[in-house]
């Protein structure tokens, strides 16, 4: 079975209510290497992840996979998880059902996801009463349980403080370890130098520079991309 | 709570309402007959006797013939003599049997504006009762206690209209509740009137005259109309309702040491 | 008013088994259609809320319009249907429990779902993007909202509860107050109100209400123990 990736975006715009979100946008996003998308609020950020992702329909252009029936081999954990009102445990089971997996091995498999997550104490707790950072941690391990070839992150640790985003980051590493691409935004910098391999710098719905993290840090090459490294705090 | 224990539950509460029927007729009669409390004294014999149950469905007279045209039980049992031989001849009912009889009285309140206190002649106090404007209640839905009290007026000549005639279009029971709120006279039958609990100031004020006797008949609904319906079984209760057995059970009937309802059906 | 209340409870606490078979078939009847109105109209409800077809918000009109539905209007219209006159005659069905549930089940399935509509809704906005990019789309989707959203949704039922077993239209049409057969709390009560005997009827109206206050207690219970685990 052929990877789903490179994934080419072709001429991409996203507009609505009126304003161009994203902008006439090519790339192509290879296999490999862990992606940083930076950008102010209000770049496109989050539009352009769902519209990879496939959240979003683009306005006009195309998202283009290198394979078939991806919706099952990308998953997504956004800024804000939602999760069932269950057990952690039978939230993960929940994802293995629906992407079908045996009755026989869905228990096992999100034993083991949980494990991946160090969230084994918790399996049984209902998860809307685990904190912030352990229902991130559930959400990764439900990304975790469909063994992804994409992992699309939206600021996943934007609400947390440093020692859960210790524990996220961890997590983020094992996925890279074991094959899954990252894409991943954020806006801490030294959260991007930690986990990237390249930065994607949006300014304003284009992509206004592209590069990896040993050239884009500590000094960027365009003037925009420059101001933006400039103005967030460094050491986060 | 998983979802199976949920639906084992909720067949459950199902259940009994799916429950197989008994042996049974439907027969429809009035809201005075039920309401005066004779079917609960005497549907039991009759189901020792012949182990069918009789399911009465409560209605005003012009209702319960209704039903009876459209197929809806086996057997009427009102009070309309009329009207009953009426759909005699129209086929909707294969015979027509004399079961009883009760009379009609005329309540009102005790201070009695109108003073037809003790009066036999009804047509003569209804006369009083008009020229005195006095509230009267009527029941205004082609029961039969309606159709007799309109009777009545027309032989007196009347034609009951003004803000002093109450038109409640209700049953029996209602219109007292009305009558006795309004301190108004009313045509009702013994029956209903020995048992009605809220007179408030109300007595009897007219009785005996023989134009109040209020003849009770009993029908088979046609077979040939309506293939559905049980004719062996109606057939058995009419015939057990004429039979001496029958009409002792309705003799047998009293509130307060009365008898309310007497037997007169023809060998 | 006192004496009348405390007349009719003592009447009602000694009268005998009658009262209890027309408690029991009232609970009976009218648990029977709010069961089945649920598992009918919350699919019903999710389904329109998670739907976009042409026409949607003119039926989410009409099915909070039908919640206003009179009662004796729906007796009316099923004693035609279910009359030997009528296109459901062969059945015998009228004057029967049965027939008052289906009665009941048709006023109470627009509320089930008409609020159970509202709720998936509003949960929709909250879980739409976590669950679609999860894979889980359209009604599968609705389906796991209401599951998720049961505790929101047992309000929605009980109102139905409070429908069912307050009204006496549409069961005294459909049903005849037929003594031991088919007379319920509500008809009960009509009867003897029409009879004068008011102490009576009210003591059976007080009865009604604890009961219908007892079941709702008890709802109540079950989601807090729930909640306690589900969170």
């Amino acid at each position: 079975m052929n990877g789903i990736l490179p994934l080419h975006l072709e001429n991409l715009s996203f507009a609505a209510g009126g304003r161009t979100i994203i902008e006439r946008t090519n790339l192509t996003l290879e296999a490999g290497t862990s992606t940083i998308i930076l950008g102010a609020n209000g770049a496109g950020k989050s539009v352009l992840m769902r519209l990879m992702h496939g959240l979003l329909a683009p306005s006009a252009g195309r998202v283009v996979w290198s394979g078939e029936r991806v919706r099952r081999r990308q998953a997504m954990v956004f800024q804000r998880p939602v999760m069932l009102r269950r057990t952690a445990l039978a939230n993960v089971v929940y994802v293995l059902k629906v992407a079908g997996v045996d009755a026989a091995d869905r228990s096992r498999l999100a034993r083991e996801a949980l494990a991946e997550v160090g969230l084994t104490q918790l399996a049984e707790r209902p998860a809307r009463v685990l904190s912030g950072g352990e229902q991130q941690r559930l959400a990764l391990a439900r990304a975790w349980a469909l063994h992804p070839e994409v992992l699309f992150l939206d600021e996943p640790t934007a609400n947390l403080d440093p020692g859960a985003t210790r524990e996220i980051e961890a997590v983020i590493r094992a996925f890279d370890a074991s094959g899954t691409k990252i894409v991943m935004s954020t806006h801490s910098l030294g959260q991007a130098r930690r986990l990237g391999d390249e930065v994607i710098y949006l300014h304003q719905g284009r992509v206004a520079e592209r590069a990896p993290i040993e050239k884009f840090f500590p000094v960027p090459s365009t003037t925009e991309a420059g101001a933006f490294v400039k103005g967030e705090l460094p050491w986060t | 709570m998983d979802l199976r224990k949920i639906l084992f539950i909720a067949l459950l509460s199902v259940a009994p309402v799916l429950s197989a029927q008994e042996k049974h007729i439907v027969v429809s009669s009035t809201t005075s007959t039920e309401n005066s409390g004779l079917f609960r004294h005497v549907l039991p014999m009759f189901q020792t006797t012949t182990g069918v149950a009789v399911r009465v469905v409560a209605q005003g007279t012009g209702q319960a013939l209704d039903m009876g045209r459209r197929g809806d039980c086996d057997v009427v049992f009102v009070h309309n003599r009329y009207a009953e031989l009426r759909m005699v001849r129209e086929g909707w009912f294969v015979n027509r049997h004399d079961v009883m009889y009760n009379d009609f009285v005329i309540v009102g309140p005790t201070s009695d504006p109108a003073g037809v206190a003790g009066m036999r002649d009804v047509v003569a106090a209804l006369k009083k009762i008009r020229a005195a404007r006095s509230p009267f209640a009527s029941r205004g839905d082609k029961s039969g206690t309606h159709a007799a009290e309109l009777r009545l007026w027309t032989a007196g000549g009347i034609d009951p209209k003004g803000t002093w005639y109450r038109d409640t279009g209700s049953g029996m029971g209602a219109t007292l509740n009305a009558a006795s709120g309004m301190n108004a006279y009313a045509l009702t039958d013994r029956g209903t009137w020995l048992s009605f609990k809220n007179r408030g100031e109300l007595t009897i004020v007219v009785e005996g005259d023989p134009r109040l006797f209020n003849q009770y008949g009993i029908m088979l609904v046609n077979p040939a109309r309506h293939l559905h319906v049980k004719m062996a079984m109606g057939q058995a209760f009419i015939d057990w309702l004429v039979s001496p057995e029958g009409q002792a059970a309705i003799a047998g009937y009293k509130i307060g040491g009365q008898q309310l309802f007497f037997p007169n059906a023809k060998r | 008013m006192i004496d009348a209340f405390a007349s009719g409870l003592l009447q009602v606490v000694t009268l005998d088994l009658r009262l209890w078979e027309i408690v029991g078939l009232s609970l009976a009847v009218s648990l029977s259609a709010v069961v089945l109105a649920t598992l009918l109209g919350l699919p019903l409800g999710a389904a329109i809320a998670v739907g976009r077809f042409r026409g949607r918000q003119g039926v989410i009109v009409l099915l909070n319009a039908l919640m206003g539905l009179p009662p004796v209007v729906v007796g009316l219209f099923i004693y035609l249907l279910l009359s030997r006159a009528g296109p459901l005659g062969e059945l015998g069905l009228l004057f029967t429990p049965q027939a008052m549930v289906f009665a009941q089940t048709v006023l109470v399935l627009p509320i089930i779902a008409a609020l159970a509509r509202q709720a998936v809704e509003d949960a929709w906005r909250e879980y739409e993007e976590q669950l679609r990019s999860l894979g889980v789309d359209g009604l599968r989707g609705a389906l796991t909202i209401l599951w998720d959203i049961r505790f929101s949704l047992l309000t929605a039922v009980l109102a139905g509860l409070g429908r069912a077993s307050a009204e006496v239209g549409a069961v005294m049409i459909v049903g005849g107050n037929i003594d031991g057969v088919t007379r319920v709390m509500t008809t009960a009560i009509a009867l003897e109100t029409s009879k004068g005997d008011l102490p009576l009827a009210l003591g059976l109206g007080f009865v009604l209400i604890a009961v219908v206050i007892a079941l709702n207690a008890a709802a109540h219970l079950v989601k807090q123990a729930a909640e306690r685990r589900y969170g």
